[in-house]
């Protein structure tokens, strides 16, 4: 796998080397170079991918160049076009190979992070481990991203996905502002993000995020995915500790709960999962989000928190340690 | 002058682009349309020209809806507004795909106007040559809304506007007669605004009046009549107390 890996990076260097120099049918730009290898099948289902890559939704990428008049945009296009290379010859079936690849360099969405609605607004918690496979590489991720002063959003997945998708959809956000002059719905800004990651189906993006604000219809909570999945809801737990935090999330859920009450039930249903999950640990953080905007509660440690939970009980001795008498 | 009238894209030496300006030129001998903005209702008014007798008068519509919340006159050439329309429409259904809202008046409005403007910044096209009157209710404030755009992109927000021929006149009377209406009270007076420049009667005035609970609605022949009669009746009583005072005086 590795090699693979490795070779591909290599043949990126070195384009012209490619096997196929003498062979480019006519009609295909340089950098389309078909490997001769390949069959008429596997050339025509290539040439299907890439048509459908050219498909990708990259509003959220465009830089101001595209208001920019068309020459200049074009010399751009030269200028700053991504370099291309040629498949390695003998990968036979792209797409096993491609889906290999995606595993090898995908987290499981290791976490715990929760969000509910209730009477008085929102509530989103989150735990702050990032685990890479067995190891621990950080204990204070912040997973709860704020995309302005009135709307969250949760982070479980590719980190890096995560943040920038959630900073991009921020830019996006203001910009809607600005031109329509009011704030974007909650509803608005989970379908603006739910349509961009449909558009990178299937590219191995890993993103499962839940948007939560306060907008004109009051408070809203959408749960979206990389998968291009997206839904309304009133609950939802994202991550490999989300069974055990629904499991007290469930319990303890009334609709008419105080703000301090939600706030001691999100906290306990993150600490329960990561006292369960080996994947999720660290800080519980906890954030209200209302009609002025969200505040955060607490960030407690999840070990302190745990000798809270269960204090440590004097027990008494059965045998106590004496010296021996001196003979 | 004429060798700056050719390409669009082109600026005269004193700062015109005469495409434009002949675009408005061709609004200006399009039909006459009037909107008017009341408290709690919209009205759309356009002069309707006398139908050819083996026309189906129900095909040419003057007054369309692009959602069902947001209505459109225009004045000027209509295979332009065709096209206009139909893009106008398309956005409406896409803005409510991609952000689950209704469009606000001011979005549909800025669409139709960047569409309008960017036709005007292309090599190759020619402007579009209408004017646009746009009602409506935005979707969570109920405020209703006029807006008027033009060929080259401009548009802004009115609480009573004319376009198309003799535009100048109807829009003097507005001024000097408009005030804040409501109800049948804002369908009156945008009746009175057209009849100032269009002979009188049912038969050569479309109107639709728009509020926020039953859409859009286009009136019917007969209601017009009535309206007009009523005005008339009010005209009348007008000129004759004035007649009556003036006769007193002269008596006296």
């Amino acid at each position: 796998m590795l090699l693979l890996l490795f070779r591909l990076s290599f043949l990126s260097f070195f384009p012209s080397l490619s096997l196929s120099q003498h062979f480019a049918p006519t009609g295909t730009k340089p950098h389309q170079r078909i490997s001769v290898s390949l069959n008429f099948k596997q050339r025509k289902q290539r040439e299907e991918k890439r048509r459908m890559m050219m498909k990708l939704d990259t509003s959220g990428l465009e830089s101001f160049s595209a208001a920019v008049p068309s020459a200049m945009a074009a010399a751009e296009d030269q200028l700053f076009a991504p370099p291309s290379f040629d498949l390695p010859a003998g990968c036979a079936d792209f797409d096993k190979f491609q889906m290999e690849a995606k595993q090898t360099l995908k987290h499981a969405k290791g976490t715990t992070t929760l969000a509910f609605i209730f009477n008085q607004g929102v509530i989103v918690a989150a735990d702050s481990r990032a685990s890479m496979g067995g190891y621990i590489s950080s204990q204070s991720v912040k997973k709860i991203i704020e995309i302005n002063p009135y709307m969250l959003g949760t982070m479980a997945g590719g980190a890096a996905d995560c943040q920038f998708w959630h900073r991009n959809l921020g830019i996006k956000c203001r910009l809607h502002e600005l031109a329509n002059k009011r704030r974007i719905s909650v509803t608005g800004a989970s379908k603006l993000l739910a349509n961009i990651l449909y558009s990178y189906r299937g590219m191995g993006l890993s993103i499962g995020t839940m948007i939560a604000g306060w907008d004109e219809k009051g408070p809203g909570l959408y749960y979206v995915d990389s998968e291009g999945g997206r839904l309304k809801g009133n609950r939802f737990s994202v991550g490999s500790g989300s069974p055990y935090a629904y499991g007290v999330l469930d319990n303890g859920y009334r609709p008419d709960m105080t703000v301090d009450e939600a706030h001691e039930l999100a906290r306990r249903a993150i600490y329960h999962a990561t006292f369960r999950d080996g994947a999720s640990g660290g800080v519980v953080s906890v954030y209200h989000v209302g009609p002025n905007g969200w505040k955060k509660l607490s960030g407690d440690d999840v070990s302190e928190l745990h000798y809270k939970y269960y204090p440590v009980q004097p027990t008494p001795v059965e045998h106590e340690m004496v010296d021996a008498p001196p003979a | 002058m004429a060798r700056y009238d050719r390409a669009i894209t082109v600026f005269s030496p004193d700062g015109h682009l005469f495409q434009v300006e002949y675009a408005l030129e061709a609004v200006r001998k399009g039909n006459a349309a009037v909107g008017v903005r009341g408290s709690d209702t919209v009205v759309l008014g356009v002069e309707k020209k006398s139908t050819p007798k083996l026309q189906d008068s129900r095909t040419v519509r003057k007054i369309v809806s692009l959602d069902t919340h947001i209505a459109l006159a225009c004045a000027g050439l209509k295979a332009d507004a065709r096209v206009l329309i139909n893009r106008a429409r398309i956005e409406c259904q896409s803005h409510r795909l991609t952000v689950e809202d209704p469009v606000t008046v001011e979005y549909i409005t800025r669409y139709i106007a960047g569409l309008q403007q960017k036709y005007t910044q292309s090599g190759g096209v020619r402007p579009f040559g209408l004017s646009t009157l746009i009602v409506g209710f935005d979707p969570y404030s109920e405020k209703p809304a006029l807006y008027q755009t033009d060929p080259s992109g401009t548009f802004s927000a009115w609480k009573a506007n004319a376009t198309g021929r003799n535009s100048n006149s109807m829009r003097e009377f507005l001024e000097k007669n408009y005030k804040e209406t409501s109800g049948k009270e804002t369908i009156k007076l945008a009746i009175r605004a057209l009849l100032e420049v269009v002979e009188s009667g049912g038969k050569n005035i479309e109107i639709a009046v728009m509020t926020h609970k039953d859409g859009l609605r286009q009136l019917e022949e007969a209601e017009i009549d009535e309206y007009v009669a009523e005005i008339e009746a009010e005209k009348a009583a007008a000129e004759a107390a004035k007649k009556g005072g003036f006769c007193f005086i002269i008596l006296y």
